[in-house]
């Protein structure tokens, strides 16, 4: 008789944690054959609080890593995906009821880790693209500098399950931001093995906090909540119609892709120092020149 | 006039004070230029004078004295979308208009402004109340400077995002506030035009004379019509601004509640959307700042400009050690100011913008003291007519006094003591604003930390209240997002590819 295989539980990673939705409730994930694949926690607004707690509680710190150190880890975290790719172009498959071809699949993991390389060599850079030294027509040293807006909020596209997450969230990071991020609805997988990744790489817990659910129940509370203080998201115009009208709510920060638009996550246009800018704030500082 | 004594710390003695601010009075010294004005405005859409189609106007009144100054056209809905078309004709052309052709356009709307200064200077104080030594050094110059700087970058935007392609947005909507109406508007159209956009602006319903007078120097200019077009009214103009479905952009500086009412009514649409908004900066006093020095700071942070000033130090963060002296060294400064006829060359404070905005900072300051802040207010003679309101400070404040919380925009000071860096940090950043903060401290290593730890846009060490066309200026949390000024203030009127 055949060894009967274990099967996995998914649960989502929040806070340096592997948790289940704090209700209790999940929803069923089938292959591509349409047969029972596993339960994925199906996450409440409450969860999404504790996990912008969790947010929170790492932001400080990670903000006052050098960057170089930044650099480094997230360049680990690039080393932790291309060692098991493998786990994740399975994960992308399996998700898609179409049936991506293992090749797309091998294509997007490959493209996730070149993109996270990308961002980690920008972390001890873009202060010097993006800071200034200002010219003033007075007695003053007068310096522009860039700081992180704090917490994150990502909204996942639903095609681009991996690559797409990776692109939102990766300039975010190195930027000293911390995110909670509702992972692809339709293709949660490749979000709940990307967080066991992230749990091996050097990434301070709480850093990376990824949701699994439906987003018409957690984007209301992305929308409202006060202290995440930007959103980078992916969704269709009526879910980007709720998040800039919760965000005008705290005058939050919206970046936004139309789902309609058809976005390719591909593009050169995503690996950019302009992509990092969209989560910092400026801030100029003055001082009279004098003896 | 009572002698007067100020206790020192040092010495617990009573030592001798000169207070001469009350002792003489001042002879009047008003500015007499022309501001050439008219007694009736109209709309200035595609590079001509026209007449509102609402066949409405409204008055703009000298705040000074109560009396009417020149009717003004008030744009519809209609007249919005006649703007809206001719700035959008002009597009075409002004987009594709070499940056080295628009650049000595800017530099020609500089130069002319900087030949009719004392005459804008004027205008501008009658129009709104703000001091003629204001006017005169700050707000006209400071608009010239900012044409001028923007002037030069119209052929060299490809510097500005290394790396990447830059264009046009296209048609940008503006709408500015009354407290710095010349100046607000050269922040709003100098980037907007190096960039390749046109415009569509409103000026606040209380200060329009100037833009309209900008309108002048725009045909002396030569600038190609529809570029830039002047639409004038109240809150419903701006909204029509606002909406136009051929907006590619919102610039907007105003308040938050308005900023926010910006966002949703835009919230589901693809205009890019700029906004400079309100403030409640924290101006921190450490035990080893020069004193003196702070106390010039702490005056000029907060009634500069009446106080009408989004990024005013409105709440006094002082170490305890020092509170008395700075509070006792503080009263004195202000009971120095002058306030009055704003045309008076003498003048510190001139009057208050509108009655409304007189009615906001009363009811406010009535909380305060209905609240348990202690209030101080020199013994100043107001002018009989007008609108006018003492320099005041409050002490005793918590954090939890509306004073302490709502911007009031006006010459109202909140003081508060702190004890230790960590406390200063903590209710300095104890707001929903985060547009600027001011720090007075003669340690190098401490004005870096709070400069690093506080949550605002800009920071001031050791001096305050200045301004730069090359220095971005912009708002954390709820002032606002985007920035004015600088490389990175034309990043928001470009688009990257």
């Amino acid at each position: 008789m055949n060894r009967l295989t274990i099967t996995k539980t998914p649960k989502v990673y929040v806070g340096g944690a592997f948790i289940r939705s704090e209700s209790g409730r999940v929803f069923a994930l089938n292959d591509a054959n349409g047969n029972f694949f596993a339960n994925i926690p199906q996450c409440t607004r409450k969860d999404l609080r504790n996990a912008v707690e969790a947010a929170a509680k790492a932001g400080p710190a990670w903000a006052k890593r050098t960057p170089y150190n930044r650099a480094q880890i997230i360049y680990r975290l690039a080393e932790m995906i291309e060692a098991r790719s493998s786990e994740l172009v399975d994960a992308i498959i399996l998700g898609s009821k179409n049936g991506t071809s293992k090749f797309a699949a091998e294509q997007e993991v490959a493209a996730s880790i070149d993109r996270l390389v990308y961002f980690a060599g920008w972390a001890d850079k873009y202060e010097q693209v993006l800071g200034n030294v200002n010219p003033v027509a007075a007695p003053y040293f007068n310096f522009s500098v860039t700081e992180p807006m704090g917490i994150v909020g990502v909204i996942a596209p639903q095609q681009s399950s991996l690559l797409g997450l990776i692109s939102l969230f990766a300039p975010a990071i190195v930027a000293g931001n911390t995110i909670v991020a509702a992972a692809s609805e339709s293709k949660p997988y490749p979000a709940i093995v990307l967080g066991e990744m992230l749990a091996t790489s050097d990434l301070p817990a709480g850093v990376v906090n990824i949701l699994t659910g439906f987003h018409k129940e957690l984007i209301p509370t992305f929308a409202t909540h006060a202290h995440i203080r930007a959103l980078v998201a992916e969704a269709t115009s009526d879910e980007l119609k709720t998040l800039a009208l919760g965000a005008a709510e705290t005058i939050k920060r919206l970046n936004s892709f139309s789902a309609e638009d058809k976005i390719d996550w591909f593009s050169d246009s995503f690996e950019s120092v302009y992509r990092i800018q969209d989560t910092l704030e400026l801030k100029t500082v003055w001082h009279p020149i004098g003896a | 006039m009572p002698s007067r004594t100020l206790k020192t710390k040092k010495s617990g003695r009573s030592a001798p004070e000169l207070i001469f601010g009350d002792l003489w009075n001042f002879d009047p010294a008003p500015e007499t230029a022309d501001p050439k004005l008219k007694t009736s405005y109209d709309l200035f859409i595609d590079g001509k004078w026209v007449k509102a189609k609402s066949k409405k106007k409204f008055a703009s009144i000298n705040p000074a004295n109560g009396e009417k100054i020149a009717d003004i056209a008030l744009a519809n809905d209609a007249d919005v979308n006649s703007a809206y078309l001719a700035a959008n004709r002009a597009q075409k052309m002004w987009g594709k208009t070499p940056g080295k052709e628009r650049g000595k356009y800017l530099f020609r709307i500089a130069r002319l402004l900087q030949d009719k200064a004392r005459e804008f200077a004027v205008a501008e104080t009658l129009d709104g109340g703000k001091p003629i030594k204001e006017s005169r050094d700050f707000d006209v110059p400071m608009a010239a400077a900012h044409f001028f700087y923007h002037a030069g970058w119209a052929d060299k935007l490809e510097y500005i995002a290394p790396g990447k392609r830059v264009e046009p947005i296209g048609v940008v909507g503006q709408v500015i506030p009354w407290n710095f109406p010349l100046l607000m508007l050269a922040w709003k159209v100098a980037p907007a035009l190096a960039a390749g956009n046109c415009v569509v602006l409103k000026p606040a319903e209380t200060t329009s004379i100037t833009a309209l007078k900008f309108a002048d120097i725009l045909q002396d200019a030569g600038l190609p019509k529809g570029v830039v077009n002047i639409v004038t009214g109240a809150s419903e103009t701006g909204s029509a601004v606002i909406n136009h479905p051929l907006a590619s952009k919102i610039a907007f500086t105003g308040s938050t509640e308005v900023g926010k009412k910006i966002m949703r009514s835009l919230a589901g649409t693809k205009k890019k959307m700029t906004l400079e908004l309100g403030g409640k900066a924290a101006n921190i006093i450490f035990d080893d700042a020069s004193i003196d020095q702070a106390v010039e700071g702490i005056v000029n942070g907060i009634f500069f400009n009446q106080g009408h000033v989004c990024c005013a130090g409105s709440r006094l963060l002082v170490q305890e050690s020092v509170a008395d002296l700075v509070i006792t060294k503080l009263k004195t400064r202000i009971r120095m100011l002058k306030v009055g006829n704003p045309m008076d060359k003498n003048t510190d404070i001139g009057a208050i913008n509108s009655l409304a905005q007189l009615n906001k900072i009363k009811s406010l300051v009535a909380a305060g003291v209905r609240e348990g802040a202690k209030l101080y207010q020199p013994e100043c003679v107001l002018p009989k007519t007008g609108y006018y309101f003492r320099p005041s400070l409050f002490t005793g404040v918590t954090q939890s006094h509306r004073i302490a919380r709502e911007e009031i925009f006006g010459p109202v000071l909140s003081i508060i003591t702190f004890r230790t860096v960590e406390e200063a940090i903590e209710k300095a950043n104890n707001t929903v604003f985060g547009l600027s903060a001011g720090v007075w401290t003669n340690k190098g290593s401490r004005i870096l930390k709070m400069a690093a730890e506080l949550k605002a846009g800009v920071v001031w060490a050791n001096t305050y209240n200045k301004f730069d066309p090359t220095s971005p200026f912009g708002g954390y949390k709820e002032s606002g997002f985007g920035r004015e000024g600088g490389r990175h203030g034309l990043l928001d009127y470009v688009k990257l590819s």
